[in-house]
């Protein structure tokens, strides 16, 4: 591995390349609304949801096919999930995390295509998916609860000497949250990427001798299938830990 | 270690820091997750809850038949045994009465049969009896008869027939 290092420079490696946003047609500047490999990335992912969910779901048999089992089995999965943690008065946001874990699923796995594009690795987008809850959530918590909501950052539990210390530190990790929810999916997803292609670069210089490099390209892409599964079940059951807070403030 | 120099040259081109794009991506997303959750609820929760929940129903209403058939069953198993038993005891009244008939026909019989036996036994008693008393009759006539012809030989003047007849009943009664 020292061997490229000191090559490096020659042989080009560009981990950082695979995450450059650019136009679909053309060469001109990225304005909002120009179509770009993010939106056709975003587009195949809402596809490919479709595919599973309304596609494979198409024969309404009784006995699932393949597809329809599938279709079931993310539709159980997340609503047990909304149901264990929120309780019965979480299952209203049900369509809201099910739409969330799938899109952010379904990105992960597509961004597992060689030469794909990672929607997810962009901290714009994560950040962006982590503030709607963040900002749902709250609203939420204040619908639901109004002032009573900010008993969350009041625990009644520990002795009055400690609780305005206790306050700040809610208060704190409160609006850590959004930050963490989304710096910890692209983080994930940006820094797996970028392990790959650094790989596949040496696979490439070292040439047809690159046995190495591809064993550890293997085992690190089972590994970032891992994390991409899990990464979307952790910004899941996170929105479902939220929710659950502000619709059950008291601790 | 091969990073270093790409990192330092990725780090100020990192695409995820480019602000230009935000805008873009943000739009977009916002567009795309607009649209899955407008498929998400209007089209792929109904539909896969329906299926769900009419999968639920009809596993349900089996297991209702079922049980309900498993009842039957039952019932039927336990009219099965009330029939067996009932069977049985007729067959056993039957048997009983069967037995009792036969005891009582054969308990006249015996009584027919003991009677006769009886009857017989008297008759031939009587008759016994009969002979027993012509013999002796017989006996007595005869050695009346030859008692006499005896005195007779031995002392002919002292004949007596009636003194000869008494002293043989006399003699015979002993």
């Amino acid at each position: 591995m020292a061997e490229p290092a000191q090559e490096g420079s020659g042989f080009n490696i560009h981990p950082m390349d695979q995450f450059v946003v650019k136009p679909l047609f053309g060469d001109g500047p990225i304005s909002w609304y120009t179509p770009t490999n993010a939106t056709m990335w975003m587009a195949l992912t809402v596809l490919a949801i479709t595919l599973v969910l309304v596609v494979g779901s198409r024969g309404r048999a009784l006995v699932p096919s393949r597809g329809q089992s599938m279709a079931e089995m993310l539709y159980g999965f997340t609503r047990k999930m909304v149901e264990d943690v929120a309780g019965k008065e979480g299952l209203k946001y049900f369509p809201y995390v099910l739409t969330l874990f799938t899109f952010i699923l379904f990105a992960n796995l597509l961004a597992l295509i060689p030469t794909s594009f990672s929607v997810t690795s962009h901290i714009a987008v994560t950040a962006v998916l982590a503030l709607a809850v963040f900002f749902t959530v709250t609203a939420i918590g204040f619908v639901k609860h109004g002032a009573a909501f900010l008993g969350l950052f009041w625990v009644t539990s520990a002795p009055l000497p400690l609780r305005p210390v206790l306050a700040v530190i809610e208060i704190i990790s409160y609006f850590v949250r959004p930050v963490s929810h989304s710096i910890r999916l692209a983080g994930n997803l940006m820094a797996g990427h970028a392990v790959l292609k650094v790989f596949a670069g040496f696979a490439g210089a070292l040439g047809a001798g690159a046995v190495l490099p591809i064993v550890a390209i293997t085992a690190i892409y089972g590994l970032e299938l891992l994390v991409a599964c899990i990464q979307a079940y952790v910004f899941a059951i996170l929105t479902v830990v939220y929710l659950n807070d502000a619709l059950h403030p008291s601790h | 270690m091969a990073t270093p120099t790409e990192g330092a040259e990725s780090a100020s081109g990192m695409p995820q820091l480019d602000f230009s794009t935000f805008p873009n991506q943000i739009f977009w997303l916002v567009v795309a997750l607009l649209a899955l959750y407008f498929i998400v609820t209007r089209v792929a929760m109904p539909r896969v809850g329906g299926i769900i929940e009419d999968r639920f129903e009809v596993i349900s209403n089996d297991l209702e038949v079922a049980a309900d058939l498993k009842q039957k069953a039952e019932a039927a198993e336990a009219a099965y045994h009330k029939a067996l038993a009932e069977a049985r005891s007729e067959a056993q009244a039957i048997a009983a009465e069967t037995k009792a008939e036969i005891q009582k026909e054969l308990a006249l019989a015996t009584e027919k049969a003991d009677a006769e036996i009886a009857a017989k036994a008297a008759e031939s008693e009587a008759r016994i009896d009969e002979i027993r008393a012509s013999a002796v009759k017989s006996v007595e006539e005869v050695a009346t008869e030859t008692s006499a012809a005896i005195v007779a030989a031995l002392m002919p003047d002292v004949a007596d027939d009636a003194a000869v007849k008494a002293a043989v009943a006399n003699r015979m009664k002993g």
